[in-house]
């Protein structure tokens, strides 16, 4: 490895590597952005059709079902919904992550991928808790808008220390989060734009371009 | 004009040295087996780069127990950290100028 001879060239692609090796979280694997797509898509599928009844369900501005209902069943399942979306996301995520690292015999657990975490979670947590206060508010015009953008903001934050189209599939989704909150009646639209094509877009663009 | 060789550092000649200071350039600190992986060597031949680097004061030791374990981790100083650009600014020059 020991070079007498200067090459510059060498030297600087050795540096260049070295580098982006020791500062990136480079296990991201394109597969976990598409499989939670699809699982973002099929979650927006259950919400239309069977939480929301195909849009059929109505309310006042007290949350009301006319007739008087209260709409705590809807809400608890949208919720439910939700989180089952996450977790197999999150799983989906871990799993072809870590098989990318196998693959390229990196180690998946590391100081980086730690930091990579934390900038993650803490617009994400925060998020998260927001939209269940908003949840239990009975707020939920503004829903979609302020989960796709605090994941936007989560994203943007996290994609410092990984692929650069995770920076950029963050400001894709605030941008949306915000014209959720303007065409308001068009929440889950935007939310499966989002949440699903866009992850299936980014995750298959990563894929061919760092896993091919 | 100046010799842009005369700002190459000899102490970066080596590829080892050069890995080593260009992953602490983008972190505030790198442990030992970090290092160890990321290069891809024996610990003797990392360990004997690492003092060479230290004795020049390019990088600084730190040594620590985490719990039980004794860790070891290293920075660049801030004159480790003004060679190696110059170094990255000689290297630069001499592919101009080819």
């Amino acid at each position: 490895m020991k070079t007498n001879s200067i090459n510059p060239k060498e030297d600087l692609q050795t540096i260049r590597e070295i580098m982006e090796r020791s500062s990136k979280f480079l296990s991201l694997s394109g597969l976990s952005g598409i499989f939670a797509g699809v699982c973002a898509f099929i979650g927006a599928v259950i919400a239309w059709f069977f939480i929301l009844d195909s849009g059929n369900v109505q309310y006042d501005d007290y949350m009301r079902i006319p007739g008087g209902w209260s709409t705590s069943g809807i809400r608890f399942y949208l919720a439910l919904d939700a989180m089952l979306v996450l977790g197999f996301a999150v799983l989906g995520a871990i799993y072809f992550s870590q098989r990318k690292a196998r693959k390229s015999g990196q180690q998946f657990w590391t100081k980086l991928t730690q930091r990579l975490l934390i900038n993650l979670m803490i617009p994400l947590v925060s998020g998260g808790i927001f939209t269940l206060i908003l949840l239990f508010r009975n707020n939920l015009e503004l829903l979609s808008s302020v989960m796709l953008i605090f994941y936007g903001l989560s994203l943007v934050n996290a994609g410092k220390f990984t692929f650069s189209e995770i920076h950029y599939l963050g400001l894709t989704e605030i941008v949306l989060g915000i014209l959720a909150g303007v065409f308001i009646n068009y929440g889950l639209l935007f939310w499966t734009i989002g949440f699903g094509l866009m992850h299936i877009v980014y995750g298959t663009v990563m894929y061919y371009r760092h896993e091919r | 004009m100046k010799n842009p060789i005369s700002n190459l550092q000899k102490v970066f000649e080596s590829r080892i040295r050069l890995g080593i200071m260009s992953a602490l350039m983008v972190n505030d600190s790198v442990d030992f087996n970090a290092l160890k992986e990321l290069l891809g060597l024996t610990d003797g031949n990392l360990a004997s780069h690492l003092k060479a680097l230290e004795q020049q004061e390019i990088i600084l030791v730190s040594k620590q127990f985490i719990g039980r374990k004794p860790s070891t981790t290293y920075k660049a100083t801030d004159r480790g950290r003004e060679l190696f650009r110059k170094h990255l600014a000689a290297l630069e020059k001499l592919i101009n100028n080819q």
